[in-house]
């Protein structure tokens, strides 16, 4: 019979596109917040400038319009190799990648004006998180309704991921943003005081647990075991795992709001839940790692696996640093201090950031008709400036971070407290000045890997390139462990 | 539960998908549902009013500026934190916070018992510019708050949109809310605010309020 459909790969080009974009820009804004810190003289006095403006802009841009449509297009991608079909609703799933572009670009133009609810991750106001509302149900629509029309009976460890992803955010996002409007540019959100913080950081913790986290695992585990060209290391291990981390992540929330006024029983359960936590989160890191067994030779001559590799390291790392942070004890230490930012951005720069690249590299070429990427030794050149940059950044504000728990808590003799404030700020201006100097490597890097997907995409930029048929007929679909996804 | 249960569900993208709502409700329920019903039970001490109109309005520009990246507004409940900055802070110091600005990170210091600590002309040549008084400060300036005028017109709608979300306020707090910020700057509401922080919210007794 002959092959009628083909994988719709026009969408997944434009969110690949739109990622690299965000991610100049998101990091850009990050650095400048890094500069201001440490030279405050560039806040200019411009309102829309200023350091308190910026950095939620920087947020934004680099969650949920970098990651955002990095996630979404990989998700696109994955959902039809995995099932053998094609996306289902090409008309919405164009349209979401219109409507979220909106939503960022609004959500980035508002912001630095002061339009903001100014509740951690979820600043945009409300007529925002409507339109993003309506954009993510019809981004889970078009998810599902793909799965739906699956060829391969068995749903890929990947797509569990991507669908928690889906349903947990969606599910968050309205819970955190419930506001009544005063008017188009100001709301008062409905809960207040303890209720809001518990409310917020449920919200705060678990975006990162399933924006950051078990969005990108998806991402980990379709492309690592096509990277390493092997299956999957262990299938029934990610089973276990998949379950452990939904339910817990949940539960953990209540770490950010150690010794605050929050109810002693919710932050010793939220301590718990958080040790308890590593499990899960190594053992993805775990599995992920050991499909690289027998293939780490690919790591000398493909960059792309390296940023994997890479990135689940500083997975491992990153959800350890966790769970000790969550420890009462460390945590009265390092609440508060730039260390939660080195913690942060370890997991952002390491994990999220990397496991991103990998995947973008990875996929970029298959999108746009090419057989590899333009230029290896970019990747190459960009692997060694992002890992230099994010080293610079993590170790400068571990040092901070430290620094600043120290001196806050140091008392002399008599039992008075030894340093006034500023001196702490003093003492770290030093490694504000690196970690800026850290993001800067790591901006060039996104320089580099946008300059190699646009001679990538010339193919795709001259219209020649042709659709991917799905193969079809499609193999034995009683498969477990499910097999490597077909090349294309 | 044998494997070939998980192979069903991993089948079935409905049921994959039902579980999976399921469990990531759970633990959100369960720490969320009891904090509620505290809320509801919890009643603001006495003493503890809602922001008068000029100290709200000043609220909602920290809000909006940001202040929170920097500062914290959450004394914990640690002897060199108590120290530093006072006694600890409690929850029903902030019932009347919308959204709470407990802040999860000090570029600066907790601001949570910062009222009274210096005058009223200290904070504005501080918020005009930090350097001038603390030459080794990182903070921005806020010069334009200095230049702005309060817009009293949505005053009233907010302190509605308040009462309507449990706030108590008064008919007469609402209708005189506008007079109140005659004449001000964004800047003396953003200080009115600040002087206020950590007296336990108390409103000052100015004329043309019902306290
Ligand atoms: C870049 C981070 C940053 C931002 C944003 C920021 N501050 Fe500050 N703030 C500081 C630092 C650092 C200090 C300590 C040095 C000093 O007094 O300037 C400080 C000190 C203060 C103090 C004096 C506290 C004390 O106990 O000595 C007040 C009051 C204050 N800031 C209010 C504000 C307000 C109001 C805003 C928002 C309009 C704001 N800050 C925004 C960093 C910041
Ligand atoms: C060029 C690279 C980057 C630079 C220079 C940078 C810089 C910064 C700076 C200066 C801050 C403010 C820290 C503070 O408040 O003291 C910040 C916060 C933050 N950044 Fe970045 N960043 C970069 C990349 C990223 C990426 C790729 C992500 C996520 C995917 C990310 C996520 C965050 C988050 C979540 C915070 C908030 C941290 C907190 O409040 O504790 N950053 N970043
Ligand atoms: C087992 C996994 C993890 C645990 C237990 C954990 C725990 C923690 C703890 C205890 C804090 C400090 C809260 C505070 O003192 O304010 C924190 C902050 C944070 N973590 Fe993690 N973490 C984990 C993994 C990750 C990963 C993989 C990322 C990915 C980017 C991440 C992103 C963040 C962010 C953005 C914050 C800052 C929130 C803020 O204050 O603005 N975490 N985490």
């Amino acid at each position: 019979m002959p092959n009628t459909e083909y994988y719709n790969d026009h969408v997944v080009r434009l969110f690949l596109l739109a990622s690299a974009v965000w991610g100049i820009v998101g990091m850009l804004i990050g650095m400048y917040a890094a500069a201001e810190l440490a030279w405050p003289g560039l806040n200019l006095d411009i309102p829309w400038m200023t350091f308190s403006r910026v950095r939620p802009d920087h947020t934004f841009g680099v969650i949920f319009a970098f990651g955002g449509s990095a996630l979404m297009g990989t998700c696109y991608y994955v959902v039809q190799r995995t099932g053998h079909t094609r996306l289902a609703w090409g008309k919405l799933a164009e349209l979401t990648f219109w409507g979220w572009q909106l939503a960022c670009i609004l959500s980035m133009a508002t912001l630095p004006f002061g339009i903001t609810q100014n509740k951690e991750y979820a600043e945009p106001e409300w007529f925002i998180d409507i339109l993003i509302a309506v954009v993510w149900v019809s981004f889970g629509a078009v998810f599902f309704a793909t799965l739906a029309r699956r060829r391969i009976r068995h749903i890929y460890v990947a797509n569990w991921y991507y669908g928690a992803f889906i349903i947990a955010v969606g599910l968050l996002h309205i819970v955190n943003n419930i506001a009544v409007p005063v008017s188009l540019t100001k709301s008062y959100p409905v809960y207040s005081g303890v209720v809001d913080a518990m409310v917020q950081w449920w919200y705060g913790h678990n975006a990162v647990a399933f924006f950051l986290t078990a969005g990108f695992l998806g991402m980990m585990y379709y492309f690592v075991p096509r990277q390493a060209q092997q299956p999957l290391w262990s299938y029934r291990f990610s089973i276990v795992n998949f379950w452990a981390l939904i339910s817990m992540y949940m539960w953990a929330g209540s770490h950010h709001l150690m010794y605050t006024a929050l109810p002693d029983w919710v932050q010793s359960v939220g301590m718990a839940f958080s040790l308890v936590l590593l499990m899960p989160s190594w053992g993805s890191a775990a599995n992920g790692l050991f499909t690289f067994n027998g293939s780490w030779h690919r790591l000398r001559d493909d960059p792309a696996a390296k940023f994997m590799v890479i990135a689940l390291v500083f997975y491992a790392a990153s959800t350890f640093e966790g769970s000790m942070m969550a420890i009462k004890t460390v945590n009265s230490l390092s609440h508060y201090t730039d260390w939660t930012v080195a913690h942060v951005h370890s997991g952002s720069l390491g994990w999220v950031a990397m496991i991103t690249i990998g995947s973008l590299y990875a996929m970029a070429p298959r999108a746009l008709g090419r057989p590899a990427m333009h230029s290896r030794r970019g990747m190459e050149l960009h692997f060694w400036l992002h890992v230099s940059g994010t080293l610079f950044y993590v170790v400068a504000m571990w040092v901070a971070g430290v620094t600043e728990g120290i001196m806050w808590r140091a008392t002399g003799p008599d039992g008075a407290l030894s340093y006034p404030f500023i001196d702490s700020l003093l003492a770290i201006r030093p490694l504000y000045i690196a970690r800026w100097f850290g993001g800067f490597l790591i901006w060039l890097g996104m320089w580099v890997m946008a300059w190699n997907l646009w001679y990538t995409a010339a193919d795709a930029r001259k219209k020649i390139i042709l659709p991917i048929p799905v193969p079809i007929p499609e193999p034995d679909s009683h498969q477990t462990p499910a097999p490597l996804p077909a090349a294309t | 539960m044998a494997y070939r249960h998980f192979e069903f569900i991993e089948k079935h993208a409905w049921l994959l998908g039902i579980l999976t709502a399921v469990m990531v409700s759970i633990g959100g329920l369960a720490e969320i549902t009891p904090l509620f019903i505290m809320a509801q039970e919890v009643k603001p001490p006495e003493h503890v009013r809602p922001y008068d109109p000029l100290r709200l309005a000043g609220r909602d520009i920290y809000v909006r500026e940001g202040c929170y990246l920097c500062h914290s507004q959450m004394i914990r409940a640690l002897r060199f934190e108590t120290q530093r900055y006072g006694s600890f802070s409690t929850a029903d110091e902030s019932v009347y916070d919308r959204p709470f600005q407990w802040g999860s990170k000090r570029t600066g210091p907790d601001l949570a018992r910062a009222g009274g600590k210096y005058s009223d002309e200290w904070q504005h040549a501080h918020l005009m510019d930090p350097r001038s008084v603390v030459p080794e400060s990182n903070m921005p300036g806020y010069p334009w708050l200095a230049r702005a005028p309060i817009d009293a017109d949505d005053i009233a709608a907010r302190m509605r949109v308040l009462r309507r979300l449990g706030d108590p306020y008064t008919d007469a707090d609402i209708a005189s809310a506008a007079a109140a910020l005659e004449g001000k700057t964004e800047m003396d509401a953003l200080i009115a605010y600040l002087q206020g922080l950590g007296i336990a919210n108390e409103p000052q007794a100015t004329a043309g309020e019902t306290p």
